[in-house]
């Protein structure tokens, strides 16, 4: 499973930023999977941390994660809630969320009345 | 003189855009300062490195520390803070188009606009460039010191600039191994004092070197590296194959510069400050009277500079709304030029200068 190729982990302690101070968690489901986050955080750090290595497939089938981290690049895009395209790395988690990878530009998978609940689209 | 009541606009909260937004709101002007990203600094709260220049640049400070000093005096001051607020447009007649929590869009008038939106990091395309694992450096910075994540267990570092030196520092920091830093140019290209500390710490150098290939299924298994001749050509038979899991482009920023193309903005070409970027004069106003840009989308520099440019035009469209007279104008302008001017000193600080002095004198002839 590439999860376990692409290891990668929570920064517990660090010389400059001392301890990783603890704050109140909310619980997201990637693929189904319960992952813990961190409140405040976007989806893509969650992510990582649970050491999820892909995000998403191009439509021939090609894996990608994320490459400018703030925003621009729209490389980290994924399906959440219900809607494709949505740019984990300026989302931020909230409890409950369901995060899919997505395939090309992905499925919308909620009306559009119901897209405006939500944030990113 | 009259005094315009429509409020000046500052798009970006980073650090040109809050000093900007500051220096408006000093002089009793109105000012909204909008932001699409649900928390205000910018890029300054990845930067955990200390900064140079004088005390009155916050030499010795850390840039997150100079985040929180910003953040706290435009709070306290009672700047409109507008989070997750996308500008995506400026119309006839400065109206701002904004999109509010993705989801509700608006327009407003306003008296001046100042585009402080940054720059974007360069990509570099090579085979195997859109696997996971490869990302820009600065895209690694934010993970490990904003949300405390590794991006991954050993790093090759693409470009030995400044960026790529620091993130490279701090990658170590962060508990992550750098497998090499590489420049493609004969020489290496960042601060002595922040190369010396990754080279210290037994990490190797590569000049005339550039990344031929990344490979791997699902994210990156291992990177092979090229000599190039001074052509920059790769020479057959130099490859090296390194053990990463994580390639970090570091060679370069871009202005982004797409509002203040959208506005109609005049454009200079300035390689040395990272492309096209709106031509402006020695107060940060663009070809567009009213319009004023500060910061990287003015030529990519540093944090420190940015909140000069801030100032610059902060304090400029005060003046010009009627909360400042000319007197203070001036004095103030005199004040922020000095520092800038300090801030360019140096080896690296000169050239930036020079292609500075370049802007302004063809943007006051505008």
């Amino acid at each position: 499973m590439e999860e376990q190729n692409c290891m990668n982990g929570r920064i517990e302690k660090h010389p400059i930023l001392g301890d990783l101070t603890p704050v109140q968690e909310v619980t997201i489901y990637f693929e189904g999977k319960p992952i813990k986050a961190r409140a405040g955080e976007p989806i893509m750090a969650a992510l990582l941390a649970a050491g999820v290595g892909v995000f998403r497939y191009t439509k021939k089938g090609s894996p990608r994660r994320m490459f400018c981290g703030i925003g621009r690049c729209t490389d980290c895009i994924m399906n959440v809630d219900g809607l494709p395209g949505v740019r984990t790395c300026v989302t931020e988690v909230r409890d409950g969320m369901k995060i899919e990878r997505q395939s090309g530009v992905g499925i919308w998978r909620v009306s559009d009345s119901e897209g405006d609940m939500h944030g990113e689209r | 003189m009259e005094r315009d009541n429509k409020p000046a606009v500052v798009i970006g909260a980073g650090p040109a855009g809050l000093c900007a937004a500051i220096e408006l709101k000093k002089a009793g002007a109105p000012v909204i300062l909008m932001d699409e990203n649900s928390k205000p600094g910018g890029q300054l709260f990845k930067q955990i490195h200390k900064f140079f220049g004088s005390r009155e640049h916050k030499a010795g400070v850390r840039g997150f520390d100079i985040g929180k000093e910003l953040l706290e005096e435009s709070m306290t001051s009672g700047i409109d803070v507008r989070l997750n607020t996308e500008v995506v447009g400026i119309g006839q007649g400065l109206s701002i188009w904004a999109v509010e929590n993705r989801t509700h869009a608006y327009t407003m008038d306003a008296a001046k606009i100042i585009i402080a939106a940054g720059a974007t990091e360069n990509a570099l395309s090579f085979p195997g460039w859109t696997l996971p694992g490869v990302m820009t450096a600065g895209c690694a910075q934010t993970l490990i010191n904003v949300h405390r994540v590794l991006p991954g267990r050993r790093v090759l570092m693409v470009g030995s600039g400044n960026v790529g030196v620091i993130v490279a520092y701090q990658l170590l920091q962060a508990g992550a191994e750098v497998a090499a830093v590489i420049e493609a140019a004969p020489q290496l290209g960042g601060y002595g004092v922040h190369t010396a500390k990754v080279r210290r710490a037994g990490v190797p150098f590569y000049i005339s070197t550039t990344v031929a290939k990344a490979e791997g299924v699902e994210c990156v298994e291992h990177a092979v590296i090229v000599k190039v001749d001074s052509k920059f050509k790769p020479i057959e038979g130099t490859e090296r194959m390194l053990d990463v899991d994580t390639i970090c482009i570091a060679i370069g920023l871009t202005p982004s510069i797409e509002l203040a193309g959208l506005a109609g903005c005049k454009m200079i070409y300035v390689p040395e400050l990272g492309g096209n970027m709106p031509l402006h004069d020695e107060y940060m106003q663009t070809s567009i009277p009213s319009i004023y840009v500060a910061g990287d989308i003015a030529g990519v520099e540093e944090a420190s500079t940015a909140m000069e440019e801030g100032r610059l035009a902060g304090i400029h469209a005060a003046w010009s709304m009627g909360f400042l007279s000319e007197q203070e104008m001036l004095a103030k302008t005199d004040i922020a030029r000095q520092r800038l001017l300090a801030l360019r000193q140096g080896m690296f600080g000169f050239k930036r200068l020079s292609a500075k002095e370049r802007i302004v004198l063809q943007g006051k002839s505008r």
